[in-house]
């Protein structure tokens, strides 16, 4: 069995945090839309801290501008190389600029968030604290649209 | 992510999550999921590809026209990993006095340096920097060969960190010696435990701090399940 089912499997049988309603944005015509990537792959720059190993719930606002981030997810248990060789497996940036000037997406998203996603179990934290935290900074830039990247 | 999902929508951005575990998205009552069968680390699929990424792009922002939810599709297309290793040749046995894998990630040096000029940024420093990587095997050699961790480490453990960056530096060196375009998924992984002497080394520590009853958070962390 491969490596990746697995992980799946294991996956599937760890309880999840429950969510008995399904929140509903309504965004702008994509064309005219603000949109940025969250990621889980614990992306920063060299200059920010690292995400620790044990849970980290905290995260990292990147500028549109960055690239050759690092990547700070902890776990040993996905491709790690394929960010190396293209970091737009991860982190689409150069695609969301690619759709912005053929007018497809309204805009990029002048910053964009990185979580690292081995957090605890209950996710509390970034439920109730850092998570918001993260979205008002998103909202203040005017971002309508978020596509989000786990790893 | 898939909670963040729901922290993000409640504030006002419309999400859509390219999820790779379809068993927990579909437990989590997501607003609008793409399930992309690809190999874990890469939720756009391929990387150097852009025409790949657009499509995958494409179809999530497709998500986006629903007017409720939650909304779960699955992405047509598959990538499989591949569990073959990378074809990358090792260095020759330069110096016999040493051990053959701190010999053999000395030799692996220049490519590695051509990787980061190259890239301009490296994985490997969570732990240890590339002039820390001999040492980090020579630790690792003497756990492997029966000294008690606490001997080598002290009283913190941090060979999750030191494992991940002996095998980072060994994979940005291999993918810049094999050239060509991006293997895939899990072939740099295959090469570095199953054909280097850093990786058997790794692994045969890994299995003596098992043994020796080292935190089982950290042992598994070491390196991927099933390895």
């Amino acid at each position: 069995m491969s490596s990746d089912q697995v992980m799946r499997d294991m996956m599937a049988n760890l309880p999840v945090p429950e969510f008995e309603s399904t929140p509903w944005a309504s965004p702008p015509p994509l064309a005219e839309a603000t949109v940025a990537i969250v990621t889980s792959a614990g992306l920063h720059r060299a200059d920010q801290d690292r995400f620790d190993g044990r849970g980290d719930v905290s995260y990292r606002m990147l500028d549109r501008g960055d690239r050759e981030l690092i990547l700070g997810h902890w776990s040993s248990n996905f491709d790690r190389a394929a960010y190396v060789s293209d970091h737009n497996v991860v982190y689409p940036i150069d695609r969301l600029e690619e759709l912005a000037a053929a007018g497809t997406i309204g805009a990029v998203a002048p910053r964009h968030v990185a979580f690292a996603g081995n957090q605890p179990d209950t996710v509390s934290e970034v439920r109730l604290d850092t998570g918001p935290a993260a979205a008002a900074e998103l909202r203040a830039d005017g971002v309508d649209v978020a596509i989000l990247t786990p790893v | 992510m898939c909670a963040l999902a729901h922290v993000l929508e409640e504030a006002g951005i419309a999400t859509v999550v390219l999820a790779s575990m379809r068993a927990v998205a579909e437990r989590m009552n997501v607003p609008r999921v793409l399930h992309c069968e690809f190999p874990l680390g890469r939720p756009l699929g391929m990387p150097d590809n852009a025409e790949f990424q657009h499509g995958v792009l494409s179809a999530a922002f497709e998500l986006l026209d629903a007017s409720s939810g939650p909304v779960l599709v699955d992405y047509p297309e598959v990538v499989e990993a591949v569990e073959t290793p990378l074809a990358c040749a090792l260095p020759p046995r330069f110096d016999p006095d040493i051990a053959p894998s701190i010999d053999e990630a000395q030799g692996l040096r220049a490519a590695y340096e051509r990787a980061v000029a190259r890239r301009g940024a490296t994985e490997v420093g969570r732990a240890i920097d590339a002039d820390g990587v001999a040492g980090a095997l020579a630790d690792l050699e003497r756990v492997a060969a029966g000294e008690h961790w606490k001997e080598v480490y002290g009283p913190r453990l941090d060979t999750i960190a030191i494992a991940h960056d002996i095998r980072a530096y060994y994979q940005e060196a291999a993918l810049e010696l094999a050239g060509g375009p991006p293997p895939g998924a899990r072939q740099a992984e295959a090469w570095f435990y199953e054909e280097t002497e850093a990786g058997k080394t790794l692994a045969a520590a890994r299995d003596a701090l098992t043994e020796q009853e080292a935190p089982s958070g950290i042992t598994f962390y070491m390196q991927p399940v099933g390895r």
